[in-house]
């Protein structure tokens, strides 16, 4: 049985459950328009720890812990967990799961991380290799600007065109096709697209091509068109990467506009929250992903929403050596209905 | 996507918003102004109060402006006034004690020796290289323009 459809999307036969989701925002994100969403969320920076890349495993493992706790399984129940994060080595998402005793995979996907997750895991429960599989990610703002950027304190000034990485952890439980779902039913594992861009600045003209090319995938793999989705929703493109994704969209015969929103434009209000383009991050996705889509589903306002996490695929090196920015999306397909 | 690679980056940036560079000049002049200001009083001070010869004048007024932006840097308002300053912070003496503490408080977390005392010179490091070197350049040219 042929599960794949076109050129790069698989079809879940048996559509995957998503048994339960959790999320944990920082103070910021909190003080956001999607606030009354999250199941937690963080005091300050630092929650508590010595380092702020403590604080991020921490997020991490408070959202499976509490996402395991929603679906009311075992830890030991979780066949296969997949995670990742933006920091070398995926350290967050490693040392965040080293005491849980459960079979682990790291992804590395910088901030489309939430859908590449999300597909990894709900295959290996539509392969028959798993009974429930747990995908989780996040992301830090002081991890990544210390990382990728300057230290927090120094005095710089960003372009309008820069976005802000999101604090926050989302983490999913899935489940072979009980439950009352949302279900996966399709997901689409985009090509790496390189439009030339150098600008770490300008993260949303980098991502947006790639976001373009999955989508386009997407529609043309599984024929359906914008219109069958009541929310497509990109990861962290914000304002500029959205509107060129409407454009290179519509190029190609799709009009994205009437459904498309963006996580990065949801997650602060860009008019109070000075975040210049919008929010960015694995986390920016996987909050809005884990808390507003899923309440949503879960009072019957969205029946079908496909979500696309988009990554830059940049390291501070290669920024360094003047590198252009290879970009990735990843498509996941979800529905209020089994069918 | 049917553009090449100039043909998109033509078109992102057109799409993309330039920075408010009337605004951000007017700003930098001002906080800028406003520092060098402050420094100005500072050297007064030292010259008619505390009667300092102007050698001493200079080096006094130099380690107090250091000294004050590496306080608001430490009590977590200097980046906040750079935000709006941009140059203007950033040129003074002050900007150049922000650029060397705040490194300094960010990487005291990998440890004295190889975090903080190491990276405390990520960002202010390039700016002392370049320095000395035109210094050297600079002091060799006009050494040479005295001897012909």
């Amino acid at each position: 049985m042929n599960k794949k459809s076109g050129n790069q999307t698989i079809t879940f036969k048996e559509p995957v459950s998503i048994l339960s989701c959790a999320s944990v925002a920082g103070k910021k994100e909190g003080e956001g328009p999607l606030s009354k969403y999250f199941d937690k969320i963080m005091s300050d920076a630092e929650w508590g720890e010595e380092t702020w890349e403590k604080t991020e495993s921490k997020m991490q493992k408070t959202a499976l812990s509490r996402a395991v706790e929603k679906a009311k399984v075992d830890l030991k129940d979780i066949d296969f967990l997949f995670a990742g994060d933006l920091l070398n080595q995926c350290t967050s998402s490693t040392f965040a799961f080293r005491g849980f005793g459960v079979p682990f995979l790291g992804v590395y996907g910088a901030c489309s991380t939430m859908a590449e997750t999300l597909g990894l895991a709900s295959s290996m429960i539509d392969g028959g290799f798993a009974q429930k599989t747990a995908a989780v990610t996040s992301s830090h703002f002081c991890t990544a600007e210390r990382q990728y950027r300057f230290p927090l304190e120094y005095g710089g000034q960003r372009p309008p065109t820069a976005q802000w990485t999101v604090t926050g952890s989302g983490a999913v439980v899935l489940g072979k096709s009980g439950g009352q779902g949302p279900f996966v039913t399709h997901f689409t594992a985009g090509k790496i697209v390189d439009a030339g861009i150098s600008d770490a600045n300008n993260m949303g003209a980098a991502m947006a091509p790639a976001a373009a090319e999955t989508l386009v995938a997407h529609f043309k793999d599984t024929e359906r068109t914008p219109d069958f989705y009541d929310l497509i929703l990109t990861g962290d493109l914000g304002k500029i990467g959205k509107s060129i994704a409407i454009d290179l969209c519509g190029e190609q015969g799709f009009d994205l506009a009437p459904c498309y929103k963006d996580c990065g434009l949801m997650v602060f209000d860009l008019q109070k929250q000075d975040v210049h383009s919008g929010g960015s991050g694995c986390g920016c996705g996987a909050i809005t992903l884990c808390g507003y889509v899923m309440d949503c589903f879960r009072a019957g306002k969205l029946k079908n929403v496909l979500f696309v996490g988009t990554g830059a695929l940049l390291s501070p090196t290669s920024s360094m050596q003047g590198e252009s920015i290879p970009c990735v999306a990843h498509a996941v397909a979800l529905s209020a209905n089994r069918e | 996507m049917n553009y090449s690679k100039q043909e998109y980056s033509d078109y992102s940036n057109k799409k993309s918003p330039d920075s408010p560079l009337l605004k951000d000049v007017l700003f930098a002049f001002l906080i800028g102004g406003a520092i060098c200001t402050i420094g100005q009083g500072v050297s007064d001070v030292y010259e008619v109060i505390f009667r300092l010869d102007s050698e001493s004048v200079k080096t006094a007024t130099s380690i107090t402006m250091v000294f004050l932006g590496a306080l608001l840097t430490g009590l977590n308002v200097y980046h906040k006034i750079a935000k709006y300053a941009g140059a203007g912070t950033i040129v003074p003496i002050t900007g150049f004690a922000n650029a060397i503490t705040s490194p300094a408080m960010e990487f005291r977390r990998e440890g004295w020796i190889l975090g903080l005392a190491a990276k405390m010179f990520v960002v202010a490091g390039p700016v002392i290289v370049y320095g000395i070197s035109a210094s050297i350049v600079l002091g060799l040219f006009y050494y040479l323009v005295q001897v012909l």
